[in-house]
């Protein structure tokens, strides 16, 4: 059984030999053009002129496009056509594709984009949450707010009440491939696009709107990406309309990617919060209310937005019950790139959110922040429902929670890097331990769903296909030791081939870490169908039940008769009996409504724990990870190799986002960290010196594919604990309430040491 | 315009060769060799890393930002041929298989190049060879425990490449000068033209700026100007030397120098990287300039046969505006032998591979508890790389001691006038600036105080 096994990603072996192809990889036909946009400079006004005869004079310059010259749809947005591809008259960031480009080669159509004359009526930007704030520029009518009791009795009946702020700032996917698409127009008008997509049915549907054709003219394939992250679920909607608009004006394959420049500048990011709280807690840090005001800043237009803050928002409890709550979440409008998907959704901020207040709460009443945080834990003060009604049954943090505190001798270390910090004036340590529950389900309940196709050929080898996309989660390879599982075969006998809209329609995005869950079964269920039709053909001819046909380690047994699986697809052939199916999943049990805030949003969650030790220098506030240890809930997991890099991978990705992270932005709106000079992600040093990373191995309480849990974002969160760590590091330099703020940059670890100091 | 060079053990000649067509271009564009990656298209990632073997060895080099010229008579080994020639995988790919070394795959050819380069060399620093390659999914782990795994196979045979005999450059747009003596000729009769020393810098005006740089010099073939000579009384170093070979030329004369230069870029950006370059470019924020400068560097300036020399310092005008004429050439750096008393602070966002916030080094001399002598150099403080002449003037004479620092620490205010930008507000610029003084007194009075040195 190839399940359970932790076998190398399935395109290890191409990747290490630089034969792994992605987008700009695939040999293009001679004739193949090239796109670039042509940009805004200014963040918000109205375009009074564009001069674009040296764009047009340039050389190897083929075509110039406009939002005029565009045939029928002008939008790229996954939710509310709020996104022109090319702008029209109104610009609303710096960054906005203006016109597009066409050109014989990538760095002509680069070269030539610049040349752009624009004038502009410059209207003043709203950058900043607090003018979004000021300004009413927001979507939807007004906030969303999420109740549960009394909140304003409960803070004023607590013993202890205060209130903070904490500022999240946002990241940068840094996918390492760019985003990039390839469009091959068909005869007929059809049009065929390879696109680096998260995605795939989203591109089609953009593709075919934006052609004045229907999906059935569009087909889009996706092998891999490399990276994505979230950052590929919408962001490569404008260069795959692009690219086929082009193609379908010039008759010739086009093909565009971003320059890493272009690509930072033009595309969205992880949405950056401000989070208020007013909390109220009993002597032992126990929560009685709270009240969260998140303030979303969701840049120009409105892309996933919503489900992003609605995520912060059902993550604002993380691990804890909170007895009396009111969120209210303000998605603000600002002229800046249109934030999107990145991993965690807005869980992330949300947790944070809870996770400072917790911190707080310690540093307040001179608590241990641990003891604080298991004093708040689902269950133990008997609540265990979610703020949204769903309850938390398979809660298995406090077990974890022991677990990880033996293994990473937490006790030991706390006493040593409090005798540390006695004895040390400058480096000053910091270990923290924090939690993570993360809901697993799109809480768009109808995306839900899954299909796969499988065939089986008269050798026995079997070609799988499903809706999700590999952009290095290692989803194929999860999906292809479910089919060998099924079929009783060795996972090499399995093909894995490319996301493709003409082989599965109408996929979800491969996000909210649903792939391995979605497409596992689906192509479970698909599997399941050939090989009972196998079975009884078997069962028939030995006159046997079906079920007591055996399909394992390459051979199906059935009475005493043993069969290669070559030898019974071949009987099947003969028989005249279909080895080509379909197979279809939908997460039973969720039921949400998002105005209200009630429901079950999720089918279960995963948990995780993390503990950070850091040290900083505070004479700069320069910050390094010495040690994390971490145990992570991957339920019974179909690839421990796998879900480990998974955890590993995330937890580093997190721990930049709070530390070194920082995206900067001028009085003008432009972006300035726009490049890995400027923006920085770890690099290879940053990574924990020591870094134990287990599983806690024990199956799924619901139905999953083998009891397995989704695993792509949970971890991402285990970062906290970093953050965690360096806010009890720079409140040992003082008595003042230290209030670090995210990210923790070198600057802003010596700024928080100058305020626990009451130097500030 | 002709080169040749050997790729993955095939000759290549190439006639009609463009001066800025890069490797990664020509490799993935015109050559199909498509396992070199662009990731950013700038140096700072390591996705493109290709092996190139010289007469000094192999070595790893970002390939987005590497002229073709500049291979002329050297070796390049893609990821196509890291693999054995009959297909069998190198050490370190079989390691970064069964590792859980990759995910998405992308920047995994240029991990790749950089370990098997790292591996022929038989170097273990993996920290140090692979802070140049970039991953964003892997959170690096896996790549550290593949690295490992990988030390003690040994070397395949065809990783040994050797570089074939030059192709005479016939006359055109660019040249590959020999000498100094050359290239002062050269530079003569093209007051105008580009000086090309790695490319680390120049590369960027060509992939991310679209420059045209007219007539091109490329100096990595002038064999004197590469010349680092370490005499009884002075270090004189070629404004070609990598600095890589002035790293290790620093390890044992001025360790902090050394420490610090192993953060200057990476390993891919040090291996092309000229210090003449860091120098002539002018910039504010180099790393080079403000250690030498405290290390009362000389620079010697050639145009033609005329020489002229100064202190390090006063080469730095104002902010882009340095004192060379057109035609001039930074010929060699010299630094005067003395006891080490050089601690060098780079602030940056990130450890490895970032520009300095703020670069402080800092030179203060102690005789019987006075001091007799300090040199206090910023980078990020101001326009130019610049001495701090108030902080310098606290410290001289008086006794060294906590109050004297706290002194020169407040004098230090009335030197700079620091900006904000991207990388730091002015007010913690100053703030670090002044906290490098208190760092140097502390250090020179109890054990380091060194992040990196604190364990778990």
């Amino acid at each position: 059984m190839s399940v359970a096994k932790p076998l190398p990603h399935d395109a290890a072996a191409l990747h290490v030999t630089g034969s792994a192809r992605y987008v700009d990889d695939v040999p293009t036909p001679a004739d193949t053009l090239h796109l670039a946009f042509g940009v805004s400079e200014i963040a918000c006004g109205t375009i009074q002129s564009m001069t674009l005869d040296a764009v047009r004079a340039a050389p190897e310059v083929v075509a110039v496009l406009t939002a005029a010259d565009l045939p029928f749809e002008n939008d790229v947005s996954p939710s509310n056509h709020d996104e022109p591809l090319l702008a029209t008259d109104r610009i609303h960031y710096a960054g906005q594709p203006l016109f597009l480009v066409v050109a014989t080669s990538h760095h002509a159509a680069r070269h030539a984009a610049r040349l752009g004359e624009v004038t502009a009526h410059v209207d003043e930007p709203i950058l900043t949450v607090d003018e979004a704030l000021a300004a009413d520029s927001r979507f939807e009518d007004g906030p969303r707010v999420y109740t549960r009791g009394d909140v304003e009795e409960a803070l004023r009946s607590a013993p202890h009440v205060f209130s903070g702020q904490i500022d999240i700032g946002g990241q940068e996917h840094f996918y390492l491939e760019g985003q990039a698409a390839l469009a091959l127009p068909q005869e007929g008008g059809d049009m065929v696009v390879l696109s680096s997509t998260q995605h795939p049915t989203e591109i089609q549907h953009k593709v075919a709107e934006a052609l004045g054709l229907p999906m059935h003219a569009v087909r889009v394939e996706t092998r891999r990406m490399g990276g994505g992250f979230g950052g590929k679920e919408s962001q490569g909607n404008a260069l795959a309309v692009a690219s086929a608009v082009a193609a379908a004006q010039t008759g010739r394959p086009c093909k565009m990617r971003y320059d890493r420049d272009d690509d930072m500048i033009i595309t969205g990011k992880r949405h950056d919060f401000r989070i208020r709280y007013r909390v109220g807690c009993d002597a032992d840090g126990r929560l009685q209310g709270i009240d969260f005001t998140h303030l979303v800043r969701c840049g120009w237009a409105q892309d996933l937005s919503l489900p992003v803050a609605d995520r912060a928002m059902l993550h604002a409890d993380n691990a804890y019950f909170l007895p009396a709550v009111r969120i209210t979440s303000h998605r603000l409008k600002t002229n800046t790139q249109s934030a999107t998907a990145f991993r965690g959704f807005g869980g992330p901020q949300g947790m944070l959110g809870i996770e400072r207040v917790m911190d707080h709460i310690a540093t307040k009443l001179s608590l241990d922040p641990l003891a604080v945080r298991a004093a708040n834990f689902y269950g133990v003060q008997g609540g265990k429902t979610t703020p949204y009604g769903q309850d938390v049954d398979d809660f298995i943090l406090p077990q974890m929670l022991d677990h990880l505190r033996a293994t990473s001798d937490f006790e030991a270390r706390q006493t040593a890097v409090a005798n540390w910090n006695a004895a040390h004036q400058t480096l000053k340590k910091g270990l923290a331990l924090t939690p993570v529950k993360f809901g697993i389900s799109f809480t768009l309940t109808h995306l839900n769903q899954a299909g796969a196709l499988v065939h089986v050929y008269q050798d026995g080898s079997v070609h799988l296909n499903h809706g999700g996309t590999e952009m290095g989660q290692g989803l194929f390879q999860k999906v292809a030791q479910v089919a060998a599982t099924r079929f009783g075969i060795d996972p090499s006998r399995v093909k894995i081939t490319a996301t493709d809209t003409g082989k599965v329609p109408n996929t979800s995005a491969t996000a909210a870490s649903s792939g391995s869950d979605l497409n596992g079964m689906a192509v479970q269920a698909a599997c399941d169908t050939i090989r009972e039709r196998m079975a009884d053909l078997l069962a028939r001819e030995h006159q046997c039940h079906v079920a007591d046909v055996v399909f394992r380690e390459g051979e199906v047994l059935v009475a005493s008769a043993r069969y290669s699986f070559e030898e019974v697809a071949q009987k099947c052939y003969l028989a005249r009996i279909s080895l080509s199916a379909t197979g279809f999943y939908k997460t039973p049990k969720v039921a949400w409504d998002r105005i209200k805030g009630e429901g079950r949003p999720f089918f279960y969650f995963a948990y995780g724990v993390a503990a950070t030790e850091v040290v900083i220098d505070t004479l700069t506030g320069e910050n390094r990870i010495l040690r994390a240890d971490i145990l992570h809930d991957a339920g019974a997991s179909l690839n421990p190799g796998l879900d480990i890099g998974q955890i590993e991978g995330g937890y580093v990705q997190g721990a930049g986002w709070l530390t070194m992270e920082e995206l900067v932005w001028d009085e003008k709106g432009r972006l300035r960290t726009h490049a890995p000079s400027t923006y920085k992600i770890p690099s290879f040093s940053d990574r924990p010196e020591i870094f134990n990373v287990s599983l806690w191995d024990a199956p799924n309480a619901e139905e999953t594919v083998y009891r397995s849990k989704a695993v792509g974002e949970p971890p991402f969160m285990l970062g906290i604990s970093a953050f965690s760590a360096l806010s009890q590091a720079v409140q040992a330099c003082g008595s003042q309430y230290a209030d670090l703020q995210a990210p923790a940059t070198a600057e802003e670890v010596l700024a928080a040491v100058n305020r626990a100091r009451g130097a500030a | 315009m002709n080169i040749s060079f050997r790729l993955n053990g095939e000759t290549i000649a190439l006639s009609n060769v463009a001066a800025t067509t890069t490797l990664l271009d020509w490799l993935r564009d015109t050559k199909g060799l498509k396992g070199t990656k662009e990731g950013c298209n700038e140096g700072d990632c390591g996705a493109c890393t290709v092996m190139v073997t010289d007469e000094t060895g192999a070595m790893a080099l970002n390939a987005c930002i590497l002229f073709l010229p500049q291979l002329n008579g050297k070796a390049v080994r893609t990821v196509e041929g890291i693999a054995a020639p009959d297909g069998s995988l190198h050490p370190v790919q079989q390691t970064m298989i069964s590792e859980h070394g990759s995910q998405c795959g992308f920047c995994t050819p240029g991990f790749i190049v950089s370990m098997a380069t790292a591996h022929l060399n038989g170097v273990r620093d993996h920290d140090t060879q692979l802070a140049g390659n970039l991953c964003r999914c892997t959170g690096y782990a896996p790549i550290l425990r593949a690295a490992q795994a990988a030390e003690d196979a040994p070397v395949p045979d065809h990783m040994s490449d050797t570089p074939p005999a030059r192709a005479a450059v016939m006359p055109g747009n660019w040249v590959q000068p020999r000498s100094a003596d050359d290239l002062a000729d050269w530079y003569t009769a093209h007051p105008e033209g580009t000086l090309v020393g790695g490319a680390t810098d120049v590369g960027l005006w060509v992939t991310k700026g679209f420059r045209d740089l007219g007539a091109v010099a490329f100096l990595a073939d002038c064999a004197d100007l590469r010349k680092i000579n370490v005499t009884d009384d002075h270090v004189e170093i070629g404004a070609a030397a990598t600095v890589t070979a002035l790293l290790e030329a620093m390890k044992p004369l001025h360790p902090s120098f050394a420490a610090m230069l192993t953060r200057y870029g990476s390993v891919q950006v040090r291996n092309a990287a000229t210090i003449g370059g860091n120098i002539a470019n002018g910039s504010p924020i180099g790393d080079g300039a403000p250690a030498l400068i405290a290390l009362g560097a000389t620079l010697h300036l050639r145009k033609g046969e005329k020489r002229r020399a100064l202190p390090l310092e006063k080469f730095f005008l104002s902010y882009g505006k340095q004192d060379r004429t057109p035609g001039e050439f930074v010929e060699k750096i010299s630094i005067p032998r003395k006891p080490d008393r050089l601690k060098c602070y780079k602030l940056s966002k990130r450890f490895d591979q970032d520009i300095s916030a703020v670069c402080g080094c800092l030179s203060i001399e102690v005789t019987d508890d006075i001091v007799t002598d300090a040199r206090l150099v910023f980078g990020g403080m101001a326009g130019t790389p610049s001495r701090a002449p108030q902080a310098e003037a606290a410290l001289k004479g008086a006794s060294w001691s906590e109050s004297t620092i706290a002194a020169a620490a407040r004098a230090l205010a009335n030197d700079f006038t620091p900006l904000s930008d991207m990388r730091a507000s002015a007010s913690y610029r100053m703030e670090t600036a002044q906290n490098m003084l208190r760092r140097y007194w502390l250090e020179d009075n109890q054990a380091s105080l060194s992040l990196a040195e604190v364990r778990p």
